[in-house]
């Protein structure tokens, strides 16, 4: 352990980067007054950028430093790529919306920022300290984001009831780390591996997990945990919601997958009762709690809940290709995500921003290239074929089918069809209906290169990108040999 | 045999012409309309063309998959990989033929969003053949369920009053199907290792697991086909959807159930299909009788066919699984002859609701005497929905009673029933609309058929008295494909009898041991 005095820093310079980074802009913005907004988000777009550069070009497989608390491996790439991807599209996309609602804060991009180095600090967490620290770091900045409309209540709002329900998963958290740590006597992922390896586990560790997997349900908005989604995606500025929505849930599934596969592989059979009830809980509360959903971000809050009900089936296969199922439905989960905020952002008309799903009708005869990529978006949010959300759903089930959950992949594809009922309703309203509010169109090229970027990858398109799916296996494995 | 790839070409080109279409742009509402209208029909009918070419083309005596293209996709596990077989073809055909009928139909009626609903239409066409020619468990899946998108988009935006209601119920029904269906096939590829269907084709899965399989896709085809009691989305969505709409649905999506028990239901899981005959011989003489009864009761003209298309349904159903030649020929030649029929009978009932925007029978009657153009055409229909000997519906209704015989008697008997039910309801519906005097005054200045209602017509009833009269072209190119099925069938039901018996005795002899 002190084999040297200064740890290998070489695996974790995408992280330090962005952190110096988010120092250095916040500086920046403190001194320089004037215009600072649009200088540190750009910059700030340029940190992430080059930091997912470095993710890209970096020496293959599997890197361990700071004394085994810091992992890289093809999984954490993976991850960290579309943890990076989703935020710098969700932040260029919130530009235009913070300038006319004069929330030009350089705080917004800095606090951006240090999220997605929180993000890529649980997904590098070897230790279960280095994940509380990521979990915390990333969390704290989402909190504030949330409540960065100050002077709107509802935002406000939004921002206290994430902190508080917050605070109290972080608390079942660290609760089940203590255990763990007490039962066990140690709190790295290969030591706790092993401590569980073979034999009965003891009941303390047990109950430590049961915290563990509560604290993490939390952060994935998984059901009896998902109390928060809907007011938080409701009440928070829509650009935030977009944010909430894309990367920290991709960042948060990517820590269940390694918080529990990593250290407890040998504890399947106890974990896995757990994991599949949230799954089912999940799936089946989405779908129908999102039926009567007027407001479209609180229906996107429900669909976000169904929609990690379903990436859950594959980590309750607990298999290689459990995981490669999630990493390919987070994947897809991630464009479809992105695109719909893009949609959601640009329902405004003369009189400002409109949230109501009714709004929408007539959407394809006003803004049919508009109405086209929402379309593309909700068929594959329903999980249609030939649309991608369909093969992230084929993934899952693919691996539920192996492990021989048949019970919850039957659950899973009869909630899918409750939950392709609100996708339909919105493709009704947008195609049946008669137009009642013409929006303005996105007058802002690089989001309209978001959502058409975002469409084409949900479109039939998505069949020719099979030859991308080695990666995805690799970085399975990487995770579950 | 061609090199050349011409099932990726028949996928291409219905593309082709979506591409054509989104392509116009003009200033000139009405010339972009005419100039989407006719891009939609040249791609239909170069289509058709092609398709002729590959029946031209096809080994009538080669009973494996001919025109075979195969590339890898994803990995080892999925592949592109098409093909046709003396089963799939003319259903092919069938498509390529029912869809410059459809769109000529469409012609005048559809004014509003011309180009969606073409692109729509033709997106249809590719999914509806890669359904006929996908050799890939994936491929076929996303064939099958991907067809939804459009026709939900057809009865939502063109459809009549309670549309919406009818495109829901259409699209959630058949999804729930297809979902489990979906499952079954995740399990198979477990199994066998393979999503390949020519492999799939020979794999023997364990018989206590084909029950369950079978009945997962069982909900889909049953959905799709539609069987008693599971048809009720299919009055409502016929009712609803524009004229071409019905067309489609019931002359190619009615057809995908019986193909789909035709190629994964009863050759790969053929224990269960014996075991569990009997559930589909209940369904369909309930279907056959009971639908038969409920049309006669109809009120409107589209919800009647609709009905009678349950009841025609529930003899393809009874014909594929008596399980022997007649049977399983009948069946096929009565899908293929209802797909005519049944869209000439929907495009006879749109010729005057265009007229009157009407379908109700009771607003009819005494059509002879000013539209005797159309009360012949009709005719011709009608007949050949009761199956008179000379028309296409004879050849398929008395081969599948006469496998039905064949088999057991009594299911002869009762079908033979439903054949003079659907006598009765189509006879009368005709009495009804076209004879009569001519009293009600809105109906009196109504035009005969005009020429493009007579271009849509006359191929119709051309095919359908050909096939009546000379049915053997059509028999001819399904008769190896059906032969070396059954002949597979009887092998697969033999091979498990025998793994039966030598398997129970060790396990009595180890059991007397202990």
């Amino acid at each position: 352990m002190t084999d040297a005095a200064l740890p290998n820093l070489v695996p974790a310079l995408p992280e330090i980067l962005m952190a110096v980074g988010a120092m250095a802009l916040l500086m920046l913005g403190v001194f320089r007054r004037k215009g600072n907004f649009q200088v540190v988000s750009w910059l700030a777009v340029v940190v992430m950028a080059v930091a997912l550069l470095i993710i890209a070009v970096e020496p293959q497989g599997r890197h361990v430093t700071f004394s085994g608390m810091f992992i890289t491996d093809e999984f954490a790439r993976f991850m960290k790529i579309l943890v990076l991807l989703g935020t710098i599209a969700t932040l260029i996309m919130s530009l235009p919306y913070l300038r006319r609602n004069e929330l030009q804060s350089f705080e917004y991009p800095v606090l951006v920022l240090l999220a997605a180095l929180g993000m890529c600090m649980m997904i590098s967490a070897n230790d279960l300290l280095a994940l509380y620290v990521g979990l915390e770091l990333q969390s704290l900045s989402l909190y504030v984001l949330a409540a960065f409309n100050r002077d709107r209540q509802r935002s406000t709002e939004a921002g206290l009831k994430y902190f508080v329900l917050g605070a109290l998963s972080s608390g079942m958290l660290l609760y089940g780390i203590s255990l763990l740590y007490g039962y066990t006597g140690g709190t790295s992922f290969e030591y706790l591996a092993a401590a569980v390896a073979g034999g009965e586990p003891g009941i303390g560790v047990i109950v430590g997990l049961a915290f563990l997997v509560a604290g993490l349900a939390f952060k994935v908005s998984a059901v009896p945990f998902h109390m928060w989604t809907p007011d938080v995606y409701e009440g928070a500025p829509t650009p935030v919601t977009a944010f909430f929505a894309a990367a920290p849930k991709v960042a948060a599934m990517a820590l269940f997958l390694r918080a529990v596969l990593g250290p407890f592989p040998e504890l399947v059979d106890q974990w896995r009762q757990l994991i599949v009830f949230l799954s089912i809980a999940s799936m089946v509360l989405g779908a129908f709690a999102a039926i009567g959903q007027t407001n479209i971000k609180r229906l996107m809050a429900y669909s976000s809940i169904g929609h990690v009900g379903y990436a859950l089936i594959g980590l309750a296969a607990g298999t290689a290709a459990g995981v490669e199922g999630v990493l390919i439905y987070m994947a897809i989960y991630l464009t479809m995500t992105v695109g719909t905020f893009v949609c959601i952002l640009a329902m405004r008309n003369k009189d400002g921003m409109t949230e109501d799903i009714e709004d929408l009708a007539g959407l394809m005869k006003t803004r049919p290239a508009l109405g086209l990529a929402l379309t593309v978006f909700m068929f594959s949010l329903a999980g249609i074929p030939p649309l991608a959300g369909f093969f992230g759903k084929l993934y899952v089930f693919l691996a539920a089918i192996d492990a021989g959950l048949y019970a919850l992949a039957v659950i899973g594809v009869v909630a899918s069809v409750v939950g392709a009922f609100y996708y339909l309703r919105i493709i009704k309203i947008m195609w049946f209906d008669e137009p009642s509010v013409e929006f303005e169109p996105i007058a802002y090229m690089p989001s309209s290169l978001v959502v058409t970027i975002t469409a084409v990858f949900n479109s039939p398109v998505f069949l020719l990108l099979a030859p991308l799916i080695p990666f995805v296996q690799g970085a399975a494995r990487a995770l579950v040999a | 045999m061609l090199d050349f790839p011409i099932l990726t070409l028949l996928l291409a080109i219905p593309l082709v012409g979506v591409l054509l279409i989104v392509i116009q742009r003009s200033n000139d509402e009405e010339l972009v309309k005419r100039n989407v209208r006719h891009a939609a029909l040249w791609a239909t009918l170069a289509e058709l063309i092609v398709a002729l070419i590959l029946w031209f083309d096809f080994d009538p005596y080669v009973a494996d998959f001919q025109f075979v293209e195969k590339t890898a996709w994803i990995g080892d596990s999925f592949a592109y990989h098409l093909g046709v077989d003396g089963i799939s073809i003319l259903f092919i055909v069938l498509t390529a033929f029912l869809m410059p009928l459809c769109i000529l139909a469409s012609w005048n009626s559809i004014t509003e969003r011309v180009k969606e609903y073409m692109i729509a239409f033709l997106l249809m066409e590719t999914m509806m053949i890669g359904v006929f020619c996908a050799l890939d468990l994936v491929m076929f899946y996303i064939f099958f369920e991907g067809g939804l998108i459009p026709m939900f988009l057809i009865i939502g935006v063109w459809g009549g009053a309670r549309r919406i209601y009818a495109s829901f119920k259409f699209f959630l029904y058949t999804l729930l199907g297809s979902l489990l269906m979906l499952l079954a096939m995740l399990y198979m590829y477990w199994q066998a290792g393979t999503t390949d269907i020519p492999t799939l084709l020979t794999y023997d899965f364990a018989a206590d697991a084909q029950i369950w399989l079978w009945l997962a896709f069982f909900a889909s085809f049953a959905v799709k086909m539609p069987m008693w009691p599971v048809h009720t989305w299919l009055p409502d969505a016929h009712v609803e959807a524009p004229t071409a709409g019905s067309v489609i649905l019931a002359g190619v999506l009615l057809k995908m159930g019986g193909y789909g028990f035709l190629r994964f239901s009863i050759p790969m899981f053929p224990v269960a299909s014996v075991e569990l005959g009997w559930l589909v011989f209940a369904l369909s003489l309930i279907a056959v009788i009971y639908t038969s009864f409920v049309a006669l009761a109809q009120e409107d003209m589209k919800k009647l066919i609709a009905y009678s298309s349950v009841a025609h349904m529930g003899f393809v159903t009874l014909g594929l699984f008596v399980l022997n030649p007649q049977g399983v020929e009948g069946a096929i030649f009565q899908m293929l002859s209802h797909g005519i029929i049944s869209g000439a009978l929907f495009l006879s009932v749109g010729v005057v609701y265009d007229r009157l925007h009407t379908r109700e029978i009771a607003r009819y009657g005494g059509l002879v005497h000013n539209m005797p153009r159309y009360a012949v055409v009709f005719m011709v229909f009608t007949l050949a929905s009761i199956g008179l000997p000379g028309t296409s519906g004879f050849v398929g209704e008395f081969l599948v009673l006469v496998g039905a015989y064949t088999h057991m008697s009594v299911l002869a008997f009762i079908a033979a029933f439903g054949v003079i039910l659907g006598a009765a309801y189509m006879l009368w519906l005709y009495r009804r609309v076209i004879f009569g005097e001519l009293v009600k005054e809105d109906l009196k200045p109504l035009r005969d058929l005009s020429f493009r209602e007579l271009t849509i017509m006359v191929p119709i009833v051309v095919v359908s008295i050909w096939m009546g009269v000379y049915p053997k072209p059509v028999l001819r190119t399904i008769d190896a494909s059906v032969s070396k099925l059954l002949a597979q069938h009887e092998q697969a039901i033999e091979r498990y009898e025998q793994a039966r018996l030598p398997v129970e005795a060790p396990v009595l002899a180890e059991t007397a041991n202990d």
